[in-house]
């Protein structure tokens, strides 16, 4: 079965592939293109440079995104920056280097071509969103300003101080903004893709529900673009949006689109802790912190309790008493491990019961002691011989406001405790999904004609995803891999005449979906949509999570498996399907979500190994750390999904001729 | 420290565009401190959902006061008594126990209400498209250090930039003026050397899109700026007046 | 649509003419305010009543003066119209608006402030402009200056003494000496009587809190509409805008009708 997954990669050495590719792909001729029409489904950093590029192309493209316009997609939300090998610093960047740090950080669980492309177009990015107006950071001689990330030893992170995922965003947003004034792009605000349309083994379009009106629509398409992010709200409590989901790909999946490595997720380790039952969702704090913050956890247990207990404020706990436990197991390290590394080791020590707030799972990232360093150094630039203590902290923390400030403002705004007098509580998240639909080198998942970009694909990032790479890898899609690889399919297509939405396939789709969402009204129960999300956060969470084990992973499965009969029986969705019901936009998207947490719990079983985000206990050393299996699990899980939530595993075979395999250590 | 609040709430209820609507009061007990505005609702929805009502439909997605999709008109005031943050997070510290709070949404003429607290703001972004943007086509930009940048102007066009289109601007502006929210994309733009080639054409396109989507006209009573969760400053309108005034009295075209 | 009509119906340029209409009348309250002060000169009058006439004969005063008529005409219609247009951009108001958490009172309240200024410039015309210019109230007086000691007396004409011009200047001499004799339209005696009035009196008082408040905003407005915002400067136009315009100039102008009441 195999054979069923072509990853397409072009010949040659890994150096020239891409640009080979590049000069021999085949074309559309400009005045085909304007009789070619592309469904793009999401308007994020892949979706709205997509379709940006796209159209300016000539191409007729539709945008649809679920938010009231495109510039809310959640590309909008990532903070610390994105990477290109520039080698603006003179460190020693380079194409390879990038590649390098991208395979290794993903665990050797990434294809290298598609990787090497990655960091070979990531300049091109910069100069693009540059010459688009994004204002990046920069040093005072005009030229941009770069700072470093985690898994990396150059400084190869552009930025627009902790909104960089916003200005790309609105970056690509004006392109396709400029394109739906020129006409070349229609957009289609709050409506949400419910199914695609497949005729003879082709993706020929899709059906959208209009959100406003719950009208159903039926869009041709001579190709289909997901960009549609990742499934982290799988877990309920996130760093996604609220409104981020799987519902696109899934529906793409069950028509035979094959769903890839699920059980590689992204836990962040510096999180705001849940405070309470009412949490809807988690705010991330930069990595950049872990410079500067020190992550501990008492020592001993009685301080833990009275921590939680309130009894006690962090401060009064004596140096000698507090176990700074990443610098006391991973000293060459320290505070700047990788994500996946600090977030279970936080993980240990709050199941080992130190955890520090009401709910026990927290530690503190404190940032006291460089505060102190910090003010020390300003005496000493200033002159001052002998300061007294207050002035040293004052001068620090004029130091660390300066740098983190807007992180500071928004912690103490949401926990309402001062973060420069008290240590920060942290506890990790779950913020990104490396698995996602499989695609080949093109892009094009195993259905023709339709294709997945950024994080909606799996390709790139393998078990880990580091720092900065996700927006990086969001525009390579949209802007520079797809408008090359888009015209190998459709120049193939050039004689396919725009399909009329009354074909019969197009009316079975349609017949389908209203039959869904009529089921789920008809459901009437007594539950709402986001009891049964909660429950099924807690279940993923609790066993497929940061730690997972066989034991625990079947257990999900059937209790996923329950969970779902008991959501088609009892959930309750007010209103009808005729008008804006926010219930029933959820009650899709959570159904899904249902299923796709049985499949993620499936694959973390049959990966018998740990690797980045997936750490299967019975798989580590003796010091706890991550055991990875090359020799038999050196492949792409890739599942097909039969009638009646089956799934059969497809094997894609990495192939590493470039990259001499290690194992990952931090000590 | 955590509390707990008992609260009424006034919100505002439309079942569609062309309902009427009126006020609806809800009591909520025990509502803990720590819950964030939109987390208040969460209970609420819930509440009445259980109880066989229709959950009040409001805008909202990244709850972390950066999407923009948020918007409630909170006691008189957008996104709420708090400066600088959005109402995902405006948190119920900033309440009092037993507090009456009135929720209505966004009320302009281009912003139309859908449903209940949702508005649509669609016209924002037909004024990007009239000319929030620079016109360059993907795959042909040199590179990215060739255009040198000073710093202040690169700072404050980022500042310009940080604008999310939520709209409060437009909200708290008594004449529901789009200045800010315009004047933000065009001074973005304006203070950058890729900007240079159409910034008389910007300004005056984006000005005159503004004017046909019918927001008002702004009075410089600084609502806006005081409002916005993002602090966009005042200076940026006054940049898109000189620009307009400059553009129109001294492009060639009649 | 010509460019000049597209620029002057667009919002920016509607305000930027409200702007520059508005700074031009500051300007007229300066020069106002400035002839005015001659009210409090003790000479019966006779420097005021000079200089009533020169302003409204000397010609390019006269071609400044309908440039004037014509702003403040524009600034009021204008205004009226944009707060009508502005009204209609909020079709369906807020419940409870907490306006004062977000700006000042006084530049929410332009167009009231402005019709409040508009009925007072109405009343405060047809008293002493219209009745100057084309009425029969008001009597002439002749001045007499002593050419030698300057003691100056003045003396009423009858009331149906009329002349060709306004103002009329000779010299004669008589026994107890030469005088400059300067018989004029005396509009000062008109302000004097009505200003007698204390409903007259209140309402200019009142009045000149509407044109306080109006410019406490309005001037800083203007620049800012005309684009001048800048960090080294509007610390200066702040001061100049408070204290110049919205305390200074008002209560010059309060200070007069307050003065002959108590004279």
């Amino acid at each position: 079965m195999t054979s069923k997954l072509d990853s397409k990669i072009p010949e040659g050495n890994l150096e020239q592939k891409w640009t080979k590719y590049q000069s021999s792909v085949p074309l559309v001729n400009p005045s085909n293109k304007r009789s070619l029409e592309i469904l793009i489904i999401g308007s994020g950093l892949a979706g709205a440079s997509a379709a940006a590029s796209l159209s300016e192309l000539g191409y007729k493209v539709k945008v649809f995104c679920f938010q009231d316009s495109a510039r809310r997609a959640h590309s909008i939300a990532a903070q610390g920056g994105i990477n290109a090998a520039k080698n603006y610093q003179n460190d020693g960047d380079s194409t390879y280097r990038l590649f390098y740090d991208t395979i290794k950080g993903g665990d050797y669980r990434s294809r290298e071509a598609n990787v090497y492309r990655l960091a070979s177009v990531s300049s091109n990015i910069i100069d693009q969103c540059v010459a688009s107006g994004v204002p990046f950071a920069r040093e005072y001689g005009g030229l941009l300003s770069n700072r470093s990330f985690g898994g990396t030893q150059v400084q190869r992170t552009f930025y627009a101080a902790g909104q960089t995922g916003q200005q790309l965003l609105l970056g690509a947003y004006s392109g396709l903004q400029r394109q739906v004034g020129m006409g070349n792009v229609k957009m289609y605000a709050r409506h949400e893709m419910q199914d695609v349309v497949n005729i003879d083994g082709v993706c020929r379009g899709i059906i959208a529900r209009d959100l406003t009106t719950g009208k159903l629509e039926r869009h041709f398409g001579h190709a289909v673009l997901l960009c549609t992010g990742g499934y982290g709200n799988v877990f309920y409590l996130s760093t996604n949006a609220m409104g981020s989901n799987v519902t696109a790909a899934w529906k793409a999946h069950k028509k035979g689109a094959m769903f890839a490595n699920p059980c590689f997720t992204q836990i962040h380790p510096t999180c705001i802790p849940v405070s309470g039952d009412h949490q809807s969702k988690l705010t991330l704090m930069s990595e950049s912190l872990r410079n500067d913050g020190r992550i501990w956890v008492p020592m001993k247990k009685e301080d833990a309790l009275a921590l939680r207990e309130n009894r006690i404020k962090p401060n009064d706990i004596k140096e000698e008493d507090r176990d700074y436990y990443l610098e006391r197991r991973y000293p060459a390290f320290g505070n700047l491990v990788p994500r996946d590394v600090a977030s279970r080791a936080a993980k240990e020590r709050c199941d080992a019961g130190f955890g520090v707030n009401k709910t026990g799972e927290a530690v503190y990232l404190d940032f006291a002691f460089n505060t102190i360093r910090y003010g020390k150094m300003e005496a000493t630039k200033k002159n001052m011989h002998n300061p007294t203590d207050l002035q040293i902290v004052e001068m620090g923390r004029a130091v660390v406001k300066e740098k983190y400030g807007n992180l500071f403002d928004m912690y103490q705004q949401i926990t309402g405790v001062n973060p420069y007098e008290q240590p920060m509580m942290i506890y990790p998240a779950v913020h990104y999904t490396m698995g996602g639909l499989w695609v080949d080198y093109n892009l094009m998942t195993n259905i023709p004609g339709l294709y997945a970009l950024g994080e909606a694909n799996f390709s790139d990032h393998g078990a880990n995803r580091l720092g900065a790479s996700a927006l990086m890898q969001g525009l390579a899609d949209g802007y520079f891999v797809i408008p090359y690889t888009i015209g190998a399919y459709l120049s193939k297509e050039i004689m396919t005449k725009a399909i009329p939405t009354d074909h019969p396939a197009f009316e079975e789709a349609e017949n389908i979906v209203k039959a869904t969402i009529d089921e789920l009204m008809a459901i009437k129960g007594t539950k709402p949509v986001d009891h049964f999300h909660k429950r099924l956060g807690l279940i993923i969470w609790n066993q497929c999570g940061m730690a997972r084990n066989a034991e625990g992973l079947k257990k999900a499965i059937s209790d996923v498996q329950q969970l779902r009969a008991e959501f088609w029986s009892s959930v309750r969705i007010p209103g009808s399907a005729n008008e804006m019901n926010s219930e029933l936009e959820k009650a899709g998207r959570v159904a899904d979500f249902i299923e796709l947490g049985e499949l993620m719990c499936i694959d973390a079983l049959s990966r018998e190994e740990s690797c980045g985000g997936h750490f299967r206990e019975e798989h580590q050393t003796e010091e706890g750390e991550a055991l990875r299996n090359d020799v038999d699990y050196k492949y792409v899980a890739a599942w097909e999904y039969f009638a009646g939530n089956n799934w059969e595993l497809h094997k894609e075979e990495l192939i590493y001729e470039n990259i001499k395999i290690a194992q990952r250590s931090y000590k | 420290m955590e509390k707990n609040l008992n609260l009424n709430l006034k919100v505002w209820r439309q079942k569609n565009a062309e309902d009427k609507g009126g006020f609806q009061e809800y009591k909520l007990k025990d509502i803990s401190t720590d819950m964030s505005f939109l987390e208040m609702f969460d209970v609420l929805n819930e509440k009445l959902i259980v109880e066989g009502g229709d959950p009040i439909a409001f805008d909202h997605d990244c709850r972390e006061g950066i999407c923009g999709s948020c918007s409630m008109f909170i006691n008189g005031r957008p996104h709420g008594p708090k400066q600088g943050v959005t109402t995902c997070q405006l948190h119920m510290r900033s309440f009092n126990d037993g507090e009456t709070i009135v929720v209505e949404p966004w009320r302009a003429s281009a912003f139309p209400v859908i449903k209940d607290l949702v508005v649509n703001r669609s016209a924002f972004d037909r004024i990007i498209s009239a000319g929030g943007f620079v016109s360059v086509n993907i795959g042909n930009a040199q590179d990215a250090n060739s255009i040198l940048i000073p710093k202040v102007d690169a700072d404050e066009s980022f500042a310009a930039a940080a604008c999310i289109g939520c709209g409060a601007c437009v909200a708290a502006c008594k004449n529901a003026s789009a200045m800010l929210f315009v004047s933000a994309k065009v001074s973005q733009f304006a203070l950058l050397p890729q900007g240079q080639p159409e910034r008389k054409q910007r300004v005056l396109d984006m000005v005159a899109h503004m004017d046909e989507e019918g927001f008002g006209a702004c009075t410089n009573t600084g609502a806006c700026s005081a409002e916005c969760p993002k602090e966009i400053s005042l200076t940026h309108i006054a940049r898109m007046n000189r620009d307009y005034l400059t553009a129109e009295l001294s492009t060639e075209s009649k | 649509m010509n460019w000049v009509t597209k620029m002057f119906s667009s919002s920016i340029g509607q305000k930027f003419i409200m702007a520059l209409t508005g700074l031009f009348l500051c300007s007229f309250l300066v020069i106002h305010m400035i002839g005015n002060l001659q009210l409090f000169k003790n000479d019966f009058g006779l420097a005021f009543n000079t200089y009533a006439v020169f302003m409204t004969t000397f010609p390019i005063i006269k071609v400044v003066s309908y440039l004037l008529y014509a702003s403040i005409l524009y600034h009021a219609f204008k205004g009226i119209s944009l707060v009508y247009k502005n009204n209609k951009a909020r079709p369906v108001k807020y419940a409870v608006q907490n306006g004062a958490a977000n700006s000042h009172w006084t530049s929410r309240s332009m167009g009231i402030l402005g019709t409040i200024i508009l009925v007072f410039i109405v009343v405060h015309m047809k008293n002493f402009w219209f009745e100057y210019k084309f009425g029969h109230e008001i009597g002439y007086t002749s001045y007499f200056t002593n050419m030698a000691t300057g003691e100056l007396k003045a003396e009423p004409m009858s009331a149906e003494y009329t002349q060709f011009n306004k103002i009329e200047e000779n010299i004669i001499s008589n026994e107890t000496g030469q005088y400059r004799v300067v018989v004029v339209k005396d509009l000062y005696k008109e302000v004097a009587t009505e200003f007698k009035e204390w409903w007259l009196v209140a309402l200019y008082v009142l009045c000149m809190f509407a044109v306080a408040f109006h410019l406490y905003h309005g001037f800083q407005s203007a620049f800012q509409t005309l684009g001048i915002n800048h960090s080294k400067y509007n610390g200066l136009i702040k001061f100049i805008g408070i204290w110049f315009f919205s305390v200074f100039i008002p209560a010059g102008f309060a200070a007069m009708p307050l003065y002959f009441f108590f004279k």
